[in-house]
């Protein structure tokens, strides 16, 4: 080797590491280049889609130039038909109330389960581990249509709750509209995003609960503190990284659903996925499809900083 | 903490919370596979035992097309997904600083919670822009692919990048050390010992891929209806026995191929651990 070479390589000590591949750049630019080519530009052609104005066949160029005159042509009235239809605005707060609701019960159920998890037997662990990841790998569609079946009239749960009388809580609830009838209702539609995300709150949870020090609950204990109050004070603030990243997991998706609407919810349960969807697929209105896209990223985005945000600190702690 | 009658309420409290999360979690799986052996075409009315539901499979040539399809496109993204994965993961974790590293970070975790409506719409516009100037690509198997590539990566970056964090870097200067250029560093140190996430990642994109509806939905052109699609569209007509019997040989193999995969895992992280202790001791 050449010793000015060599001298070089020991003076920028860590550029060995950026020599594999023949450097460094090939391996941030591959996955780099893929990402801007594959997830930021088409978003950025959403965005303009959304302000075009539609042809027969193409869109109008947002930019023209004509006798010397520059101009730029931005439609907005998709956003003010947005925000004035109340179709529309009824059908983003829905999306986000069936979202919150919907958190709120796998906080509910995942959290004592996550924390029941991480406080059993350590050779019993990864078992039951397994067994909360084993439906998370059968196929999700399989699942939910599932709950066709034991909810429609005649299906196990639906059996059960109209037996226990549990329907006229429903009703009373405003999540049923009449007794008996399960399917296709708000109810229904929580349930089984609650199914479906429920994995997703357990297991950072579970991740975060099982890395507690006991020996904090020892010394509250110590200090005086029941079990009750050491659970409160200690473990719940302790865990709150956990509590965040797993809301956030549920809560996104969740709002942008379609799968499950489309196969559990009803006619008066519209999500703005399902709008989506059909202003493209039935309406093949693309501008419109492009704004409600638009919106919905713009009404997830503060949970998205909020979620990367988390993430980024979890990953300089390690 | 494990003694005295408090925690011992607390404990079966405890059990019965777990026994009750399972039966939800499993409750309605359950209930597909009893059913797919339902005598009786109606949903819900029990009539005797019978295997005609997964005789019929067999000929099912639209489900069988699809499956045929979807496999192919599950392999593909699993592939791709877990190298595109494994250089993302590499550089968010060794090269601290770059230009566009918060972007890159944010793009990388991005598809992990978007919603796939959006994504889907927005490559699938992208993609007739591209096709009305250059008359390609035709919307097909490749497009289908490619959506999937996305939420693969992400994922498939995920999984390698918690490997790659907990790695002891000391491994690799020690190989530096004595005389490993870089490129032997990586195929003879980093890659083993990444290697079991790898395949984690490989399963998890693989399986994602063959589930996915939404993106599936947008990037698929006329003949290349994939599995998901085709059971998507017999779900949503109602409940369907064929989709049950289908379910059900799906949940099998899976649950297979879940256990056993992480077996093999488990047996090779010990091995793996075993070596490196007997390494320790020389």
């Amino acid at each position: 080797m050449n010793p000015s070479l060599a001298l070089e390589s020991a003076e920028r000590k860590p550029s060995w590491l950026g020599r594999l591949f023949s450097g460094r750049h090939l391996v941030i630019a591959l996955p780099f280049g893929f990402l801007l080519l594959f997830f930021l530009l088409p978003f950025l052609i959403v965005a303009k889609i959304s302000v075009s104005e539609m042809e027969i066949v193409s869109f109008k160029d947002l930019l023209t130039y004509q006798d010397g005159v520059l101009s730029i042509s931005l439609k907005f009235s998709n956003y003010l038909f947005l925000l004035q239809d109340s179709l529309y605005v009824r059908t983003y707060l829905a999306s986000l109330q069936y979202a919150a609701a919907t958190t709120v019960l796998c906080l509910f159920i995942g959290y004592p389960f996550a924390y029941f998890m991480a406080r059993a037997k350590s050779s019993l662990q990864p078992a039951l581990l397994m067994l909360v990841m084993l439906p998370f790998w059968t196929s999700f569609l399989i699942r939910v249509y599932a709950w066709r079946g034991l909810l429609t009239e005649g299906g196990w749960v639906a059996d059960a709750i109209v037996g226990l009388g549990l329907d006229q809580l429903l009703l009373a609830m405003g999540l049923i509209s009449s007794p008996g009838k399960l399917m296709h209702t708000p109810f229904s539609l929580v349930l089984g995003m609650t199914y479906t995300y429920l994995p997703f709150m357990i297991l950072p949870l579970y991740g975060n609960l099982a890395k507690m020090d006991l020996r904090l609950l020892e010394a509250a204990s110590d200090l005086g503190a029941t079990p009750w109050v050491a659970f409160w004070k200690v473990t719940v603030p302790l865990s709150k990284a956990g509590i965040i990243a797993g809301s956030m997991l549920v809560f996104i998706p969740c709002v942008g659903e379609y799968v499950i609407p489309e196969l559990l919810g009803g006619p008066e349960t519209l999500m703005i996925g399902r709008v989506l969807w059909d202003e493209f697929f039935s309406n093949n209105d693309w501008p419109m499809a492009s704004s409600v896209a638009v919106v919905m990223v713009l009404l997830i985005l503060l949970p998205l900083a909020l979620f990367n945000k988390y993430q980024a600190q979890a990953q300089e702690r390690r | 903490m494990s003694s005295g009658n408090q925690s011992n309420t607390a404990r079966w409290f405890g059990r019965g919370w777990l026994a009750l999360g399972f039966a939800f979690l499993y409750l309605p799986i359950l209930a597909l596979v009893i059913y797919s052996f339902n005598d009786s075409p109606l949903p819900n009315v029990w009539r005797g035992f019978t295997l005609k539901w997964y005789a019929s499979l067999a000929s099912d040539t639209e489900l069988l097309a699809g499956l045929w399809l979807s496999l192919k496109i599950a392999f593909m993204t699993a592939c791709a997904s877990v190298v595109l994965g494994m250089l993302a993961a590499y550089a968010l974790v060794k090269y601290k600083l770059f230009t566009g590293r918060t972007l890159f970070g944010g793009m990388v975790n991005a598809p992990l919670v978007m919603p796939e409506v959006v994504v889907g719409l927005s490559l699938l516009l992208m993609l007739v822009s591209v096709q009305r100037a250059l008359g390609f690509p035709e919307r097909g198997m490749m497009t289908i692919w490619l959506g999937h590539l996305l939420l693969g990566v992400a994922y498939a970056t995920v999984v390698i990048q918690a490997r790659l964090q907990d790695m002891n870097p000391q491994l690799e200067e020690a190989a530096m050390d004595l005389g490993a250029r870089p490129h032997q560093v990586f195929w003879l140190v980093t890659l083993p010992l990444i290697a079991q996430s790898m395949v984690s990642a490989w399963l998890l994109t693989f399986t994602l891929s063959l589930d996915d509806v939404v993106l599936s939905a947008f990037l698929s052109g006329p003949g290349s209806t994939t599995m998901p699609l085709v059971i998507f569209s017999r779900a949503r007509l109602g409940l369907n026995p064929s989709v049950n019997a289908v379910a059900t040989v799906i949940i099998v193999i899976v649950a297979i191929g879940v256990v056993l995969a992480s077996y093999l895992i488990a047996r090779g992280e010990r091995q793996r651990q075993q070596e490196l202790a007997a390494a320790g001791r020389h």
